[in-house]
C-alpha cells in the first residue's frame, strides 16, 4: 500500500509517496533525488548509507521511511554551506581522505557524529568509532587522519 | 522485504491493544534485528507496531540498589550511564557498532533473545528482573531456548531491573565480522551470591554453577582455572567449534573476574 511520508531533510520539508516497507535510504534516493547517500551493502555492516536522524547518525538501510516520519534528517547534500565545504569535508579534500569515494558519505557523517561526542579524540578512539564504516579501498590511514584534521579545524577558537 | 501494515503507538495501552487487534502482528522497537530479517523475507508480519513513540518506554531510574531502565532505552544511551553499573554500561558500549548503537533497544534485544547477543548475559549475570505491561519475570526464567522467552503472544517489556553488583565484569570474544559474541561472560558479586552468566556458547544464555560455588569461596580468577564446561550441547558453527567454546567460557570468565576486581563496580546506588 503507498502512503505519504513527510520529514525535515536537509532543513526544508520534504514529502513523497512511498511503501510502509520502503526503507529510508530508498526514499532518501529514488523519491527525493538526494543521491549522496549510497546503498553498499544493504544489511547494515557498511555504513555507506550512514545519515542523522534527529541529531544521531544511523544506518538509513536499516531504517523505514515511515519511522523517520515528523523526524529531522541529514545528509551529506545538507552539511555544506552553499559552495564552502563542511570544515569535514575539507578536511578529507585536504588529506586525501577518499579513494573510490564509495564510503565517503557515511564517513563524514559517522565522524561528524563521532566530534559531536568527542571534539577531540585519539587516533585509538576515532578507528573504534569507524567500526561500522567500511572502505573497501582499505583507505584507512587517510580517512582517519582527516578525521583528526577536521577536529582540529573544528575545536572552539580554530579556523 | 514482504509488505505490511505500519502503525506507530502512543502508549504501552496502545501497542497492545493493536497488537490483539491484527492478525499476525511483530512490535518493532529498534528495528536493527526484526528489519534485517524482513529484508532477507524470514519472517512476514501482517501488521508492525512501532514502539519508538512511546516515552513510558524510555525512562531510567535509579532506586536504592537498583538501576531501571526502559525497554525503549537505546544501547548508546546505556553505554553512557557508566556511573552506575561500568559493567552493564562497558557491555552495551560493546554491541555491534555505533550506529546500531543509535537504533538497537534492551527491549528488543532481549525479546529477540539471540543466542549470542549480550544483553542476556546481564540480565542473567546481575539477576535482573524483567517487566512487561503485565508482569515481572526473574531474567533465570525469562529466557527459555533459542530464539525463545517466557514471553506470551503479545506481552510487551516495559522496563528491566537490574540490582546493582558488589562487583562485576563482562568479557566477550566478539566475532570480528558482527561484533555478536562467540563467546560472553558476566560475572557478578551481587548482595545474593555469585553469578556466572554464559552468552553465546549455547541455545540460550546459561550460568555455569560450579564457576559460582569456586568464586563464592575465591574470587579470583585462579578459582576457576580447573573449570571447564561441559561441550554437550554447546553451538557449532563456522566461527568456533563446542571444545573452542567451552574453553572460551573459562578463559572470558576468568578474564572478567580480572576486570571486576579492577573496576570500581563497588560504587553503591
Amino acid at each position: 500500500m503507498t502512503i505519504t511520508v513527510s520529514m525535515t531533510v536537509n532543513g526544508e520539508e520534504r514529502s513523497g509517496v512511498c511503501e510502509e516497507r520502503t526503507l529510508l535510504v530508498t526514499f532518501l534516493r529514488e523519491t527525493l533525488r538526494l543521491t549522496g547517500t549510497h546503498v553498499g551493502c544493504d544489511t547494515s555492516q557498511c555504513g555507506a548509507c550512514v545519515v542523522h536522524l534527529d541529531g544521531d547518525s544511523v544506518k538509513a538501510c536499516t531504517i523505514l521511511a515511515v519511522q523517520a516520519a515528523g523526524r529531522d534528517v541529514t545528509t551529506i547534500e545538507g552539511i555544506a554551506d552553499g559552495d564552502t565545504l563542511h570544515p569535514m569535508q575539507q578536511a578529507f579534500h585536504e588529506n586525501h581522505g577518499l579513494q573510490c569515494g564509495f564510503c565517503t558519505p557515511g564517513m563524514i557523517m559517522s565522524a561528524l557524529d563521532l566530534l559531536k561526542h568527542n571534539p577531540s579524540p585519539t587516533e585509538r578512539e576515532i578507528r573504534d568509532h569507524l567500526e561500522g564504516n567500511f572502505c573497501r579501498c582499505t583507505g584507512y590511514h587517510n580517512i582517519v587522519r582527516s578525521i583528526a584534521a577536521a577536529a582540529d579545524m573544528m575545536a572552539p577558537g580554530e579556523g | 522485504m514482504y509488505a505490511f501494515r505500519y502503525h506507530r503507538a502512543g502508549s504501552i495501552d496502545e501497542a497492545v491493544r493493536l497488537h490483539g487487534s491484527c492478525e499476525d502482528p511483530g512490535y518493532l522497537a529498534g528495528g536493527h534485528t526484526l528489519l534485517p530479517t524482513l529484508k532477507m523475507r524470514l519472517a512476514q508480519p501482517s501488521d508492525l507496531i512501532d514502539l519508538g513513540d512511546i516515552d513510558a518506554l524510555k525512562h531510567t531510574a535509579t532506586t536504592s540498589g537498583a538501576l531501571t531502565i526502559g525497554a525503549g532505552v537505546r544501547h548508546n544511551d546505556v553505554a553512557r550511564m557508566s556511573h552506575s553499573i561500568p559493567a552493564l554500561a562497558g557491555l552495551a558500549g560493546g554491541i555491534g557498532d555505533f550506529q546500531v548503537r543509535n537504533r538497537g533497544t534492551l527491549g528488543g534485544s532481549i525479546a529477540n533473545a539471540d543466542p549470542a547477543a549480550d544483553y542476556p548475559a546481564a540480565c542473567v549475570g546481575l539477576g535482573a528482573t524483567v517487566v512487561t505491561d503485565r508482569r515481572q519475570i526473574a531474567a533465570d526464567d525469562f529466557f527459555v531456548d533459542l530464539f525463545e522467552t517466557a514471553l506470551e503472544e503479545g506481552e510487551l517489556v516495559t522496563s528491566v531491573i537490574f540490582p546493582a553488583p558488589r562487583r562485576a565484569a563482562y568479557m566477550k570474544f566478539p566475532n570480528p565480522a558482527s561484533r555478536y559474541a562467540i563467546v560472553g561472560v558476566f560475572v557478578a558479586w551481587t548482595d545474593s551470591g555469585m553469578r556466572v552468566a554464559v552468552t553465546g556458547a549455547g541455545a540460550s544464555v546459561f550460568r555455569v554453577a560450579d564457576m559460582e560455588a569456586a568464586l563464592a569461596r575465591d574470587f579470583s580468577p585462579d578459582a576457576l582455572a580447573d573449570i571447564r564446561i561441559p561441550e554437550d550441547g554447546l553451538n557449532n558453527d563456522i566461527h568456533a567449534t563446542p571444545d573452542y567454546r567451552a574453553h572460551l567460557v573459562t578463559v572470558m570468565a576468568r578474564r572478567a573476574v580480572v576486570r571486576a576486581n579492577a573496576s570500581s563496580d563497588g560504587v553503591r546506588l
